[in-house]
């Protein structure tokens, strides 16, 4: 698709390009999945990535909306400060945190990124800005949230951080055979600050959810071996590999399939493991493969994560059924779970998480429709930040408050002039 | 601490210099014109590398403000990057004064003004390092931007007469030339990727010239080449040319 992309350092040229233009969505630094950053023209904000405040003794930081969450690890870990909630990626802008309302592998202990902010800015589509927080233009901020840009831009956010004394993570990882025995660990170890499984999705039979669950907490500084209590808060060292060109998607799905295979056969022969690692391969395994700022040649592959509840474990069963019936799934499945939450608007409610890619071919769209029919008839919804494709039905049956959003939206943004592919596509701006 | 004072500081250059200066431990003086919206940036520098950094308003066509702005720094900078520049519109500038006059006084004219403030400061104190930020499109006038050229043409042959005379006075002059970088400047062009310089690139590139008293400076090193065959070129074939 032909797109204008328009940037900018200092807040004059943003009203003037807001202004000027006819109409746009923000975007940050577009991995969102699907088409919720596209549009004719996208306002984009990587150069917009100042540090306002950091306040390293209460652990509130303020920052510019395209700041990209790698630049708030540098400086917040050191000073014995963590992110209060991050995804799979650190390669994320604090303006996308927010469009998204990212989780981690923390949301049933500490929610979404917006359980953390203090208050934000957003410029309307009139140019004009807005101060928003829990307590103040309760609306917008509801709207903004999880609302993929369609309220306006974020230019700055202030939120709390997370008190770490060490930057290292003490990590359990268990084998499990089939699903029944993952979702039951889940149960038992729910305590656990972070946890996330990844499932093998080929296996049939008696091995069907074959998985690893990964456990996590921040270690404490009496818990690191000795050479490490040295330097307890010292950051990953930045040896990434990287790539001159866009990865096939082929060679990342096989990466995270050998990974897998690793963990499970390799070192894994053991049940259990427990261990020490530093949070960067904990939180964010595939970055180090990917180059930040190259797509991640997803091109050919359609991410589809929805969310059912926590009594819904049969759907969760017939889904990941129906996916190795018909062969169509990938190799890797990512399972999580999801405390309570009541946003608005934004994905998480309290339940099962299941995070997978397809590779496009023929038939896929029809039977993504048709998966979209089991999440619904087991109460469940779809993540917006991943989808291309879901129909307008899908997202209205999905989330019950959408029409409240919906009206939100047409306040502060009337004309529609901010708007997205995805936001047509779903009649939110129509 | 040492002091480095960044001239034009607003531009997507000048922010990576001033970064990478400061990520070495040097206090960061940020001279620019409407110098409150260089106040994110100024947090952003003081947060992260833990040095002491300021703004200043400065106009490089303001001449006769130049030595009252200069007197009135906090501290006398140990280095000085001289990085404003305007790129402007050829064809406006041939046919429209005001654009021309724009293009001279920013690139050549301002920029001789303020450092000869700085460098006299420097030659009295015996020390100091001077960074201008001149052009490749400074080396041989084209049809395309020669105005912007020639402005840097005599930008460069000034900085290279200014090593020269400080050079006996203990004052060094590094001259850069970064050929193509992605910045604001250049946004609208579509520039090839092998030639193109990031600014963080220029900002390191700046760093090390300073470091290790580098007299001048290619960002990328196949421009020095690139610049060598294009002056190369017979003036009869080179006044035929679509450059
Ligand atoms: C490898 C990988 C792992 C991931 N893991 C997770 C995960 O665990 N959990 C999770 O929740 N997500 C996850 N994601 C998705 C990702 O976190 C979100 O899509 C995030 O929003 C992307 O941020 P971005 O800066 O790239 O924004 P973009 O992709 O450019 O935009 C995302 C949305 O936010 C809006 N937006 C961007 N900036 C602003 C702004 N300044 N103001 C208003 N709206 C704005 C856009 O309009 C768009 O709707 C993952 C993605 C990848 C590639």
């Amino acid at each position: 698709m032909e797109s204008e992309e328009k940037l900018f350092s200092f807040d004059d040229q943003l009203s003037a390009i807001v202004k000027q233009s006819h109409h746009f969505i923000p975007r940050g630094n577009g991995r969102c999945y699907g088409d919720a950053s596209l549009a004719e023209q996208t306002i984009n904000t990587l150069k917009y990535d100042k540090i306002l405040s950091f306040d390293a003794v209460n652990g509130i930081f303020e920052c510019q909306s395209g700041l990209m969450l790698d630049q708030v690890l540098e400086v917040i870990v050191p000073k014995g400060w963590f992110l209060p909630v991050t995804p799979g990626t650190k390669f994320i802008t604090v303006g996308g945190a927010v469009g998204s309302d990212v989780h981690g592998k923390n949301h049933h202990v500490d929610g979404t990124f917006s359980n953390h902010i203090i208050d934000m800015d957003v410029m309307l589509a009139s140019g004009e800005v807005i101060t928003c927080s829990p307590e103040r233009y309760t609306d917008l901020f509801e709207a903004t949230c999880g609302g993929m840009g369609l309220t306006g831009l974020v230019t700055r956010v202030k939120f709390r951080l997370k008190k770490i004394e060490t930057s290292y993570i003490k990590q359990k990882q268990i084998k499990a055979a089939n699903l029944e025995e993952i979702i039951r660990l889940f149960d038992e170890y729910k305590h656990y600050t972070y946890s996330v499984a990844w499932i093998d999705c080929l296996k049939k039979g008696k091995n069907f959810g074959r998985s690893i669950l990964i456990l996590g907490e921040h270690a404490k500084v009496d818990e690191l071996p000795e050479k490490k209590k040295k330097d307890p808060l010292k950051l990953p060292s930045r040896k990434q590999i990287t790539f001159p060109f866009n990865l096939p998607s082929w060679v990342l799905n096989s990466f995270t399939v050998k990974l897998f295979n690793f963990l499970y056969y390799g070192k894994n022969l053991k049940r259990e493991i427990n261990n020490i690692v530093s949070y960067e391969p904990f939180f964010y395994p595939l970055d180090a493969i990917l180059h930040w700022n190259r797509g991640y040649g997803k091109k050919g592959f359609v991410q589809y994560q929805f969310v059912l509840p926590l009594e819904a474990k049969q759907g969760l069963i017939e889904i990941l059924n129906r996916i190795s019936d018909r062969g169509l799934g990938s190799f890797l499945a990512v399972l999580k779970i999801f405390g309570k939450q009541d946003s608005l608007i934004s994905f998480p409610s309290e339940g099962y998480t299941l995070a997978l890619d397809f590779p496009v071919r023929k038939g896929l769209f029809e039977f993504l429709d048709e998966l979209d029919q089991v999440v619904l008839q087991y109460g469940g919804r779809l993540y917006m930040s991943k989808d291309a494709r879901m129909k307008p039905e899908v997202l209205q049956a999905g989330y019950p408050r959408l029409e409240v959003f919906k009206s939100i939206v047409k306040k502060y943004n009337p004309d529609y002039k901010i708007r997205s592919v995805q936001s047509d596509r779903l009649l939110l701006t129509k | 601490m040492p002091t480095a004072l960044i001239l034009g500081a607003a531009s997507d250059m000048a922010v990576a210099i001033a970064k990478k200066f400061a990520s070495q431990g040097y206090a960061v003086q940020l001279a620019a014109r409407n110098a409150h919206r260089l106040q994110p940036l100024l947090s952003d520098i003081a947060i992260r590398y833990n040095v002491a950094a300021t703004v200043h308003e400065f106009d490089a066509r303001q001449f006769a403000s130049h030595p009252q702005f200069f007197d009135t720094l906090p501290a006398l900078p140990d280095v000085t990057i001289c990085v404003f520049g305007y790129l402007g519109d050829q064809a406006t500038a041939s046919a429209d004064w005001k654009e021309c006059a724009q293009i001279i006084e920013t690139n050549y004219t301002g920029a001789v003004s303020i450092l000869n403030v700085i460098s006299n400061k420097y030659a009295a104190r015996k020390s100091g390092t001077i960074v201008g930020i001149s052009s490749v499109a400074g080396e041989r006038g084209r049809q395309s931007n020669y105005i912007y050229g020639s402005a840097k043409a005599g930008f460069t042959a000034y900085l290279s007469g200014l090593r020269n005379s400080m050079y006996h006075k203990g004052v060094h002059v590094v001259t850069v030339q970064p050929g193509f970088v992605y910045t604001k400047m250049t946004e609208h062009l579509q520039l090839p990727a092998l030639l193109t310089a990031k600014p963080e690139a220029v900002a390191k590139a700046v760093y090390k010239a300073v470091v290790k008293k580098k007299n001048v400076i290619y960002v990328k090193w196949f421009w020095r080449w690139i610049m060598f065959i294009i002056k190369c070129i017979p003036e009869f074939i080179f006044k035929k040319m679509k450059l």
